[in-house]
């Protein structure tokens, strides 16, 4: 499952607009990676070109290499379809499906591959990722209502649950946490914990603390002033960001002397 | 920290109450008054309506046109009213589908844009316009086709032959109200792709969904309480339409068949019969136009319904 991914002299583009530019690094299977840096300065962006869903906005394009265990994720005979179902995504506000119940929220990538599943392997499916997201017990006995009556907590947890029902290579998250009240985001970043064990996680957030209590390792982004791209200032791990970087501009942000 | 300067107890004889604004009071003042008098004008209508249409209930079976009574006299002309309409709906849906589709989610935005305004230009042409468009133009072309309905299929009763010659049948009137109602659909559909939130069309591609399985998963659900109200005002239009019918169809006593002559619809029998019509006639007419009416209500009513019962699912909250 677990792959790696290694990004080489990206840039990302909306219209004309330089949003993120020349961004190199190498995210590590099997570990999770935090994308930290101000307002606007592309990680979402950034974030989005790791499955291919950047270009789903009109007018965008991307400049650059990403591999994935070798391959070329933007190579001309890849089909983005095919990309996005191998690297799952959970998005800063928890996006069920409304129109759908939870069990078949669970279910619904899976429905993609395979619209044939036996029910007992269905039901295999939905309690496993149920479980893999913390959502089992609460969910368990209410699996045939409409995923928006949950928590947003929940909703989070379901996303998640929906995400790795497909067993991706890659789990992206943008800022998966800042919907949520206090306790959910600890249940969320417990199991982030927990997913590493299995996945290769990348974690957009605006919490520091979050930085640095989940990830392995950090990648600082920056951006000079409005209207200029993002880029990637540093990247290394967590421990080190947070004590020692090796740019003023990361120390700075890191400390929260910044504007 | 400031402390409070308010005394502790209030003075009395002075309630505190949120200050009405004129403007509020003033709009919801208009509201109100526009609401009642929607209610007025409908039971005034009804009230009309049923006073007219008692004598035909319960004049002699024989004075009623047909002289069999006035249901044997109605009720040809409900199930042409239905039929009709119900021709028109299964064209013009799956048509709107795909055309709102094709505006909201895979035309090129100039292209959609052009493609709208010509679809909402077909709801401002006057229907009698459509009535000579089906005479002069639809009815002889499409006549070949009834024909080839009659030849091949006329096992089933609904195309037994032999097809009119003038192709001034059911099946061209249907034709005729799918294109009138193709607008309505078409327009009410495409408002409701378009305000699918972003959110969940991303969430379905990130899961590696196609653009139509994208489709599939949280445009079509989302939009469907919408498009089903569109599909019932397009319905009401074609269950109300008057003069195209009265000019395209070749109207008729009732048959199965509707790739021949005959059959009519209750707007049209009115429109074709209310100019020389006294007495117990015009009673009759009328009550047709109760019936009509009473055919409209249950069916906003089944369309409610229908969009109340999945209300959790729908995405509203
Ligand atoms: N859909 C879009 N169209 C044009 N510009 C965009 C769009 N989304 C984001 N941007 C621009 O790209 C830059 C990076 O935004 P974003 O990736 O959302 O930053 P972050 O997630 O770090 O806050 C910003 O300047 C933003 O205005
Ligand atoms: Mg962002």
């Amino acid at each position: 499952m677990s792959k790696r991914i290694d990004v080489s002299d990206l840039n990302v583009y909306y219209g004309d607009f330089l949003a993120v530019e020349g961004v190199t690094m190498a995210v590590e299977a099997r570990s999770v990676t935090a994308f930290i840096g101000p307002s606007g300065c592309g990680k979402s962006t950034f974030i989005r070109t790791l499955n291919r869903l950047h270009e789903v906005v009109p007018g965008t394009r991307v400049e650059g290499k990403v591999l994935l265990d070798g391959q070329d994720l933007y190579g001309p005979a890849v089909d983005p379809v095919v990309v996005r179902r191998q690297i799952g995504m959970v998005f800063q506000r928890p996006n069920p499906f409304p129109t759908m119940s939870l069990r078949d929220n669970v279910l619904a990538g899976i429905k993609l591959n395979n619209s044939r599943m036996r029910k007992s392997e269905a039901d295999d499916v939905v309690e496993r990722s149920l479980r893999g997201a913390n959502l089992w017990n609460e969910a368990k006995d209410r699996l045939d209502t409409p995923g928006s009556g949950l928590s947003g907590g929940q909703q989070q947890r379901l996303c998640i649950a929906r995400a790795i029902a497909v067993e991706p290579d890659v789990l992206l998250m943008d800022e998966p946490c800042s919907a949520l009240d206090p306790i959910s985001t600890l249940a969320i970043e417990d199991l982030i914990a927990e997913l590493k064990e299995n996945y290769t996680i990348v974690i957009v957030t605006h919490n520091m603390q979050q930085a640095a209590r989940v990830s392995d390792r950090t990648a600082f982004f920056n951006i000079a002033g409005t209207g200029q791209p993002g880029k990637l200032i540093e990247m290394d791990d967590t421990t080190k960001i947070f004590t020692n970087p090796g740019e003023k501009a990361t120390e700075d942000y890191v400390s929260g002397r910044f504007g | 920290m400031t402390t409070s300067t308010e005394p502790a107890t209030k003075p009395p004889g002075r309630p505190r109450r949120a200050k009405v604004r004129p403007g509020d009071r003033n709009f919801s003042w208009a509201t109100r008054a526009a609401g009642v008098l929607i209610l007025i004008v409908l039971a005034g209508v009804a009230a009309f309506l049923v006073r007219e249409a008692i004598p035909a209930f319960r004049a002699d079976p024989a004075e009623i046109d047909g002289g069999e009574g006035f249901f044997a006299y109605v009720w040809p002309l409900v199930f042409g009213t239905l039929v009709a309409a119900f021709i028109a709906l299964i064209i013009a849906t799956p048509l709107a589908l795909g055309i709102a589709l094709f505006i909201s989610h895979y035309a090129p935005r100039r292209m959609a844009q052009g493609l709208g305004y010509v679809v909402d230009l077909l709801a401002a042409i006057p229907s009698v316009v459509y009535g000579l468009w089906g005479i002069q133009w639809l009815a002889p072309n499409v006549r070949g086709t009834w024909e080839w309905l009659a030849d091949n299929l006329g096992f089933i009763p609904l195309f037994a032959g032999p097809a009119s010659a003038t192709g001034r049948t059911m099946m061209t009137a249907g034709v005729v109200l799918a294109v009138m109602i193709l607008p309505i659909i078409t327009a009410i559909a495409r408002e409701v792709f378009l305000q699918t939130p972003t959110l969940h069309q991303e969430a379905a591609l990130a899961l590696g969904a196609t653009r139509w399985e994208m489709i599939r998963m949280a445009v079509l659900p989302f939009g469907r309480p919408g498009l089903i109200s569109g599909v019932m005002l397009g319905l009401g239009r074609a269950l109300g339409e008057t003069m195209a019918v009265a000019m395209v169809l070749s109207t008729g006593g009732f048959t199965w068949s509707m790739v021949s002559s005959g059959n009519n619809t209750i707007a049209a029998e009115i429109a074709l019969d209310f100019p020389e019509s006294a007495g117990i006639e015009t009673n009759t007419l009328i009550a047709a136009g109760l019936v009509l009416f009473v055919i409209t209500l249950a069916v906003n009513m089944l369309a409610r319904w229908i969009v109340a019962r999945r209300e959790a699912f729908s995405g509203a909250n």
